[in-house]
């Protein structure tokens, strides 16, 4: 159970997803220009992390232990199909939320914490029910992390920057700081 | 500049949306300069911030890519009039994915070290949105020669751009290059950019150059006008 929690608490803070382990930051970068968005792309990707969490671990169980060369190829088909069953499904069952997220659920797919959640999974060996804690902990890790940038670049919209910081620059600066402060978690884990 | 009329290919079809004729070497060196993908598109920004706190496996990422960016490039290009256009981002994926198999297989058999320290990264290349990005934007519209142009110039602006990054990060971070010490014992590493705060750090402060230097031109430009 400790092990369980640990696992929990340590991917969210500790091993932040985005700011730590660099996973997912196309969507960090690219959709965090408004909180109401981010938020919810966060609870998208947490949604099909569990299901590639699954999904991941059966694969490894029953069809991977005797083809590992095919890992990379058979996840990467299971996430493509699990986010269109996710689309599908969202589309026929709750057109609003569909309508709201609009293009980010289809890059879902190309988004590296999914392929990255799988491959971490695997190469720690976990088992069914410590993968879904992971990927429970991975989904709301990112979520906090995307909510968190996006609500400082609202406050830096309004504000009076130099011409030179006016792009990205500034956000990378400012994503540092954010991955600066969630290092100061890292001695939890010798703890 | 002036655009040079020698070598356009002209005898392609016409393809909504496709990109305009140009020369060969301009399909090169757009991926380079104009459109580099980190510092200009900022696509593929996973592997440019996680390995590069060592400049060979800065390098190893780079080249890595760029294998996988010129192969699934050729393939996606000589593929696209067979590729029904509602699978065809499932299609493209499985062509890089194959690709990405072939070089972490190679990588592991030839350099067993920096596989190790790329880990996962490398198998990672497959969610690299520039991949996508690249066959669904070019390759899909162009034929395989300029698919392939495109794919070296895109790689090469790739690994130009995490050997800038992974050289800084390693010289400040652990006062060495390639592993040869460079700045000498006296030097304290600044333990900071080897870890992931000095990625976004580093990053950061070239995009602020690279804006500093825009900002003037535009200032001198209107300037001029004035």
């Amino acid at each position: 159970m400790s092990n369980l929690a640990w696992i929990f608490f340590s991917t969210i803070l500790v091993n932040n997803f985005t700011l730590v382990m660099f996973l997912g930051l196309c969507s960090f970068f690219g959709v965090t220009a408004k909180i109401e968005t981010a938020w919810r792309l966060g609870l998208a990707n947490t949604f099909v992390l569990l299901i590639t969490a699954v999904s991941a671990w059966f694969l490894n169980t029953y069809v991977l232990a005797t083809t590992p060369y095919l890992r990379t190829i058979a996840f990467i088909v299971v996430i493509a199909s699990a986010v269109q069953i996710v689309e599908m499904a969202v589309k026929k069952y709750l057109p609003v939320l569909f309508r709201q997220l609009g293009i980010y659920l289809p890059l879902i797919t190309t988004n590296c914490a999914i392929l990255g959640l799988a491959l971490f999974q695997t190469s720690r060996k976990y088992t069914l029910v410590e993968g879904i804690v992971f990927a429970l902990g991975a989904g709301i890790g990112l979520t906090l992390a995307l909510s968190l940038l996006a609500s400082i670049r609202e406050r830096i919209e309004v504000a009076d920057v130099p011409e030179m910081a006016s792009k990205m620059g500034l956000v990378l600066v400012v994503a540092s700081c954010l991955s600066m402060a969630f290092m100061g978690f890292a001695g939890m884990g010798s703890g | 500049m002036t655009a040079p009329t020698a070598v356009v290919l002209r005898d392609e079809p016409f393809v909504p949306g496709a990109p305009a004729a140009a020369p060969l070497w301009f399909d090169v060196w757009r991926g380079i300069a104009q459109e580099n993908p980190v510092l200009v598109q900022m696509l593929g920004m996973c592997p440019t911030m996680a390995v590069t706190n060592m400049l060979a496996n800065g390098i190893a990422m780079g080249i890595a890519t760029l294998f996988v960016l010129v192969g699934s490039g050729l393939f996606v290009s000589l593929f696209r009039k067979y590729i029904a256009n509602e699978v065809r981002i499932t299609s493209y994926i499985l062509i890089i994915a194959t690709f990405v198999t072939l070089a972490d297989l190679i990588l592991a058999a030839t350099f067993p070290d920096i596989s190790k320290a790329l880990g996962p990264f490398i198998p990672l290349i497959v969610a690299n949105c520039l991949l996508l990005g690249r066959a669904e934007a070019f390759a899909a519209k162009v034929g395989p020669v300029r698919a392939v142009a495109d794919g070296l110039g895109m790689g090469l602006g790739f690994t130009f751009s995490l050997m800038a990054m992974s050289a800084i990060r390693e010289l400040l971070g652990s006062g060495s290059l390639l592993g040869f010490d460079i700045l000498g014992p006296k030097f304290e590493p600044w333990v900071f950019m080897v870890m992931p705060p000095g990625g976004f750090l580093t990053l950061g402060i070239l995009l602020l150059i690279k804006g500093w230097f825009m900002a003037r031109n535009a200032r001198r430009a209107r300037r001029a006008t004035a």
